[in-house]
């Protein structure tokens, strides 16, 4: 018998040893020195010296360009992409036709998994000199600037993060129990309350879902800013890109690091709470 | 609501569209189409520099979605042994190693691979006495690594997802007619899960192939094929990266074609 247990742990181990040690070594390690770096000093050459100070953190505000175009520009993004997916999600999960669903649908995943960098790149082709504003020129307005504008980067972060928006509230909308919008209709519900009381409600978790993942991915954000900002609209991306690959302040990167991690863990624990509140509300609505 | 979700498709693949088309394009200008040609696959593919980052990429690609899906796979079938508590701690870091933007992931690994290899450097030198000592340093391997986290994650996460809804009576029949634990993984368990391992293959495969921001931090002396197109691209917007881009985007979609074909077979019937 205790052979057997024994057996039965080994067995266990070995199948989660390779993984244990790739988290432990590349995922949770590696925090720990951002961490340690984000107390420390820059070195004369660059890089790091140990200490233990806060001045890094004290420093941030000298990168408040930076946080406040991801602050803003993050948070309008994710809305912006809520908008335009919410009516795609709700058309493929209640809407569309049972055969094309699933071609519907694989049509939203695809783009997801294809290169972000060759996408961005796509709209730097269509928003820059020759494309949009070459044919905007044959039709008299001369001189329209499209690309390197607060707008560009906008629209790049709606195309590049609509996908893993769609999915979560589709999901949410399929699994919605069909009876309850007859019930609603039955009881004499319009279909504006219908969709305010019951549907919006029941898929909240779901966008909450879509909303986080998409905020957090853009907190971290560095291709589209650069490709259609042009330099002219950074963001955090940015800043760590320069402090780690350029001017070598490697402290006063780990610090922005860490504090982008800590922003991205309130967004969670925000969008968490808001999901459970609502479907707690939604158990005793339902009584 | 029709028209608005039309209207969205169109948005999301004609840009994509216009590039493929424009690969093809005779002429060197974006604002019109002169004639059909394939010369700027052949430039892009006589450039010796584009395709040894093309090789690069392969086989980073190739190296940790191998990896992932053999340790991912070990992952998933490890965690449907063990405890609540247990599954919840890799369930987190599991969930950090998806979540975490790859910005930081990058910066990450690179600050905590320079120290080590500060650290483990002149231990190897003293070692080897004599003249060459070997040198660890940024390169294939921590770029493999590094994509292997996330991939690897991911594959936990699919195979997991897949083992969830498992039939467990076939399992225990099995286990009934006295076949031995290997026999019933071997015949059972093994073929159900098969195609979620393929796909988070596919999936790990696409991902590293794609990844610009996690290999632009830990590629040091090493180029893939996105590093090298996002320089170009800095450097101007030219027909030749529409060949690259095209062949790129190409490879991508029939790999998640497949790897959704995959993940729709076999669907345990409950």
């Amino acid at each position: 018998m205790r052979s057997n247990v024994l057996r039965h742990n080994l067995l266990t181990a070995l199948l989660l040893g390779p993984a244990t040690a790739w988290l432990v070594v590349f995922l949770v390690l590696p925090f720990v020195a951002i961490g340690v770096f984000s107390v420390g000093e820059r070195a004369p050459e660059g890089g790091y010296q140990a200490a233990f100070t806060l001045a890094q953190y004290a420093n941030l505000p000298a990168r408040a360009t930076a946080f406040w175009n991801t602050m803003v520009l993050a948070p309008a993004g994710a809305l912006a992409c809520l908008f335009v997916a919410y009516p795609v999600a709700y058309y493929l999960a209640l809407r569309a036709p049972e055969r094309w669903r699933l071609i519907l649908l694989a049509l939203v995943v695809i783009p997801f998994w294809t290169s972000l960098l060759m996408r961005t790149y796509a709209w730097m082709y269509v928003l820059g000199g020759r494309g949009i504003p070459a044919l905007l020129a044959t039709i008299g307005f001369e001189d329209v600037r499209l690309i390197n504008t607060p707008g560009a980067v906008l629209l790049g972060i709606v195309y590049g993060y609509l996908p893993l928006m769609i999915l979560p509230i589709y999901v949410s909308l399929e699994r919605l129990d069909r009876r309850l919008l007859e019930a609603s209709a039955d009881l004499g519900a319009t279909p504006i309350s219908t969709f305010l009381g019951v549907t919006l409600r029941l898929s909240l978790p779901g966008v909450m879902t879509g909303f986080s993942l998409v905020m957090i991915l853009l907190l971290g954000e560095y291709l589209i800013p650069t490709l259609l900002g042009g330099g002219k609209v950074f963001f955090i991306g940015n800043a760590l890109v320069d402090l780690f690959l350029q001017s070598r302040n490697w402290p006063f990167g780990s610090a922005i690091a860490i504090t982008l991690v800590l922003v991205s863990v309130v967004v969670l624990i925000v969008a968490n709470r808001i999901s459970t509140r609502l479907s707690g509300a939604r158990r005793v609505d339902l009584i | 609501m029709r028209a608005f979700v039309v209207a969205v498709f169109a948005f999301l693949y004609l840009p994509i569209a216009l590039v493929v088309l424009f690969s093809f394009n005779a002429g060197r200008h974006a604002s019109e189409f002169t004639g059909f040609s394939v010369q700027w696959y052949g430039k892009a593919l006589s450039n010796p520099f584009l395709v040894e980052a093309l090789k690069n990429s392969l086989f980073i690609a190739t190296t940790s979605a191998l990896l992932a899906a053999l340790c991912g796979t070990a992952a998933a079938l490890g965690l449907a042994r063990v405890g609540v508590r247990t599954r919840a701690v890799f369930d987190v870091l599991l969930g950090a190693a998806i979540v975490v933007p790859g910005v930081v992931i990058g910066i990450s690994t690179l600050v905590a691979l320079v120290q080590l290899f500060a650290a483990v450097n002149p231990f190897l030198a003293s070692l080897w006495p004599n003249n060459q000592p070997p040198r660890l340093t940024l390169g294939y391997g921590s770029i493999i690594a590094a994509h292997g986290l996330f991939s690897m994650a991911l594959v936990a996460m699919i195979v997991g997802t897949r083992l969830g809804s498992l039939d467990r009576n076939l399992v225990e029949a099995s286990s009934d007619l006295y076949a031995t634990p290997l026999t019933t993984f071997r015949s059972i368990v093994l073929p159900q899960i098969m195609p979620a391992v393929i796909a988070g293959f596919l999936l790990a495969f696409t991902f590293s192939f794609d990844d610009f921001i996690v290999a632009f931090f830990v590629a040091g002396a090493q180029t893939t094929l996105p590093i090298y197109v996002f320089a170009s691209i800095r450097r101007g917007v030219t027909p030749e990266i529409n060949a690259i881009a095209t062949i790129v985007l190409v490879a991508s979609v029939l790999l998640v074609v497949l790897a959704q074909w995959q993940l729709r077979q076999r669907k345990p019937s409950s």
